[in-house]
């Protein structure tokens, strides 16, 4: 469904960029992927190592000289739900606040030893939790670490199943009969990764999307443990006002039976003795009017129809308070689709473009483990 | 003069001076800062503007290096210098501006694609410079860039001119 040379053209120029400054400067990250050597000369990233950069090269080659790539094209993501996710299944994951990180391949990540993994994380977060309290030794002792993969959350078939990890509270005493109840949810997932999936090696598995919900604390003991077992790295992913602005337009164009929620923006104006917040709220309906009005070719969405859009909301708002909305910065993006945040944080509410959200969101943290 | 032209005035002796377009008043007060800080053989003048066209009343040097300031965390800095550029003679841009895109270093709150600025150089052919001014390293680095930009403008450098 991706247009394969046309879209993200944008975004593979700037890999191509950032590519070059990673064979530069010295490498510093504490856990580095075979892929990424830094003795790799600039002129093997040049002989196109992986299809980005083929198709990078094969865009210089019509360009005489260099010219700044067109505008980016995009499908919206009007992808149904693929047949084999369970409706109710994923219905867990929807209307919670999740914490985005981006992670690199993981090194021999079997889908086979799920078991095997959530006794070793229920032992290292035991013994996490004791290190710190010298005599407590509360109900933290009773939690089970549960692996289990997500069936159909990815966006085609070569994409790897997307896995989940809950941390469950065991009952404390047997004849407590009430379920076990979920302390901390997090889940890895690749939608559409199909760039990254292409340049790594058969022993690495790619999971590029990590959402968590629950207590930071436990974000970063299960983040330890993955990182010292399967050799991989988290970074917390922040989303910046230009991919925030694409997301609104992406999901405004969504088309919907019925609007749960008015399209939200907050801006945070940047003066100095505190930042103040401009919330600007659209009716759902005028805001897909307003875009229906921008969009011209069915299918895509291109930069200037999402520039144009901001720009319309701008100048509305300008008109009646005199307020440049294009000074201030993006904060936050809620939509009835979905709602995201800059630092990073997202909240998924409708269920149909749960891939095409998921897809997004993948696409920026392969963006950023690159 | 409504338009800015390169050579409409004479060249003061031994003097360089440099014109800040942008729009972030705090900002090109601290570089004009960081400038004058610089060692520079020749007398450096620096003179800060918000937008084109400037006042025609006020008697102003001739200018030797036109840069446009523009803050990637804020599309109306995009939009200012977009209209300012209507108020500059063509010449200028055979080397004697450039554009300067602050605010690269922090990824997440920008607003401006880079694509977009180096689109736009590209259609003036003229440099475009990226850079952080909230670290002090990248502003003196900057700085001093500048000012061999100018002093090359000015034709204080010799034999090279812009």
């Amino acid at each position: 469904m991706r247009s394969a040379l046309g879209g993200g053209l944008g975004l593979q120029l700037e890999l191509h960029f950032s590519a070059m400054q990673k064979t530069m400067d010295p490498y510093d990250a504490p856990e580095s992927t075979p892929r990424q050597h830094p003795s790799c000369s600039l002129k093997e990233y040049f002989l196109a190592a992986t299809p980005l950069q083929r198709r990078l090269e094969s865009v210089r080659k019509q360009a005489t000289s260099f010219v700044p790539t067109p505008p980016r094209r995009r499908i919206p993501q009007r992808s149904q739900l693929q047949e084999d996710v369970d409706p109710q299944k994923v219905a867990f994951l929807l209307h919670k606040q999740w914490t985005l990180y981006s992670l690199t391949p993981l090194y021999k990540f079997s889908y086979t030893n799920l078991k095997e993994y959530s006794r070793l994380l229920s032992a290292f977060i035991t013994a996490e939790k004791q290190k710190g309290l010298a005599v407590e030794v509360g109900e933290d002792c009773n939690i089970k670490v549960v692996f289990s993969t997500l069936l159909g959350v990815k966006g085609t078939q070569s994409d790897p199943e997307a896995v989940l990890v809950q941390i469950l509270s065991k009952p404390q005493l047997p004849s407590e009969d009430r379920e076990a109840k979920a302390l901390w949810t997090g889940w890895f997932c690749c939608v559409f990764g199909d760039g990254l999936l292409e340049t790594v090696s058969e022993d690495f598995t790619c999971l590029p999307l990590f959402l968590a919900n629950g207590a930071e604390s436990n974000t970063a003991i299960i983040g330890t443990w993955f990182q010292k077992t399967f050799d991989c790295y988290f970074s917390p992913l922040a989303i910046n006002a230009f991919n925030l602005s694409w997301m609104a337009a992406m999901w405004t164009a969504c088309k919907m039976d019925r609007y749960v929620a008015a399209t939200e923006f907050l801006w945070s104006v940047p003066c100095s003795p505190q930042s103040l917040d401009i919330s600007y709220a659209i009716h759902p309906e005028d805001a897909k009017a307003l875009w229906d009005s921008v969009h011209r070719t069915p299918g895509e969405v291109t930069q200037e129809e999402v520039d144009l859009f901001m720009d319309c909301l701008s100048s509305h708002f300008y008109r009646h308070f005199r307020i440049h909305l294009s000074a201030t910065r993006l904060v936050r993006v809620s939509t009835s689709v979905a709602s995201a945040h800059t630092d990073g944080k997202i909240k998924i509410i409708c269920h149909k473009y749960l891939i095409g959200v998921l897809a997004y969101l993948t696409e920026l943290a392969i963006f950023q483990i690159e | 003069m409504l338009v800015l032209r390169p050579l409409d005035k004479l060249p003061g002796l031994n003097t360089a001076t440099l014109l800040l377009v942008g729009t972030d008043d705090a900002l090109l007060q601290q570089r004009a800062d960081s400038r004058l800080k610089m060692d520079c053989a020749s007398e450096l003048r620096v003179h800060l503007a918000r937008s084109l066209p400037l006042p025609s009343n006020v008697n102003r040097p001739l200018v030797d290096l036109l840069v446009f300031v523009i803050n990637l965390h804020s599309k109306y800095s995009l939009q200012s210098v977009e209209k300012s550029l209507y108020h500059v003679d063509a010449s200028f841009f055979l080397g004697k501006a450039c554009f300067l895109a602050a605010g690269a270093g922090r990824e997440s709150h920008c607003s401006v694609h880079r694509n977009t600025i180096m689109r736009l150089a590209h259609t003036y052919r003229s440099p475009v410079l990226f850079c952080d001014l909230e670290v002090e390293g990248f502003r003196a680095t900057m700085a001093q860039r500048l000012v061999r930009m100018l002093q090359i403008c000015a034709g204080h450098m010799p034999s090279v001119s812009a």
